[in-house]
């Protein structure tokens, strides 16, 4: 396959920084939905890292997963809690 | 306190990248992982199962016992907090506090609801009966037909999609899901293959053994399929409900 992945870093490079933005300010936010919010872009982040690499299952699973249901369950739980966190 | 954790999670990200600095190239084909096994799962893929996505052909032919202990990770998942969570025997109060009644006669929402439930669902269906031939599979399937319940309660409420799939339904279908799959792996045995040898299925289904593996293949993933749409539909109710399967959020 003609495929050079290298022609892609500063797509890469971009990934990577937006996730480790959303993975400080998914720590340091006080309310926990924004959070979780936060916690499912980055699942979708990486969900195009994955597709870049070319493992296609791997990215479908996480966009089901990782930033479908599993956003939805921490949402419902946080529904439950007191929506702003101490620290 | 706060400095202390820093620290120690400074230092041990340095570590780790110091770590990932002797890690094999992305894709080289030298890496020890794919010295072994990879090229014969490549090679001869297509060939003894039939599936051109070899993805799955790992997945549910070659892997099969990791992917029915997944699936068994996942049962005992819901499992545990279906225990947890669901309050049957004592009727405590409510620990949360009461939430503000929600009007749920919202009709644009309910519109696009009953629109996009049936679609949803297809393509649940799609993704895992063409997992053979593209990315997809009993995992991401279940995932997305569970995401159709949880739409309908969250569009209209939680009573509405009970009294379409009632608990103990759902209860069953966790469990059934499972029993498919390892059903089909004894069945093997029963045929004197080892256990998840589909090629056993051969004479029963009247075709080839590649084809035999192929719908072996095909079996477990819609096994696993109902397992995770199931526990999916379980997990939301029971978190969104608080174990009171009441009007939910």
């Amino acid at each position: 396959m003609d495929w050079d992945a290298s022609l892609l870093w500063q797509f890469d490079l971009l990934l990577l920084l937006m996730a480790v933005i959303c993975a400080i300010a998914a720590l340091s936010l006080k309310d926990l939905i924004s959070c979780a919010v936060i916690g499912g872009v980055y699942s979708f982040l990486l969900c195009l890292a994955w597709t870049e690499m070319l493992a296609v299952d791997v990215a479908f699973t996480e966009a089901a997963v990782g930033a479908g249901i599993s956003t939805v369950l921490i949402l419902g739980t946080v529904l439950h809690l007191n929506r702003r966190s101490k620290d | 306190m706060k400095q202390l954790t820093l620290v120690l999670v400074t230092l041990i990200g340095v570590l780790l990248l110091q770590a990932a600095m002797d890690l094999p190239d992305w894709s080289d084909p030298a890496s020890p992982a794919s010295l072994h096994l990879s090229s014969h799962y490549l090679e001869k893929g297509l060939e003894e199962t039939g599936v051109p996505n070899i993805v799955t052909a790992v997945l549910a032919d070659y892997r099969s016992y990791d992917t029915l202990f997944e699936t068994v990770v996942i049962l005992a998942a819901g499992l545990i907090v279906l225990t947890i969570l669901r309050r049957t025997l004592r009727r405590r109060p409510k620990a949360v506090r009461p939430r503000p009644q929600r009007e749920s006669q919202d009709i644009i929402l309910q519109g696009a609801a009953r629109l996009l439930v049936p679609a949803i669902q297809v393509f649940a269906l799609y993704v895992v009966a063409h997992g053979h031939y593209s990315p997809g599979g009993g995992f991401q399937g279940g995932v997305i037909f569970g995401t159709s319940f949880i739409l309908l309660a969250l569009c209209y409420d939680l009573r509405v999609v009970l009294a379409r799939f009632r608990e103990k339904t759902v209860l069953f279908c966790c469990a059934a899901g499972v029993l498919l799959y390892a059903g089909v792996g004894a069945l093997c045995m029963a045929l004197g293959w080892n256990f998840l040898g589909y090629a056993a299925l051969a004479g029963m289904l009247g075709s080839t053994e590649v084809m035999a593996r192929s719908h072996g293949i095909l079996a477990v993933e819609i096994g696993v399929g109902i397992t995770v749409m199931a526990i999916m539909v379980s997990l939301y109710i029971d978190l969104a409900s608080g174990g009171d399967l009441d009007e939910g959020l």
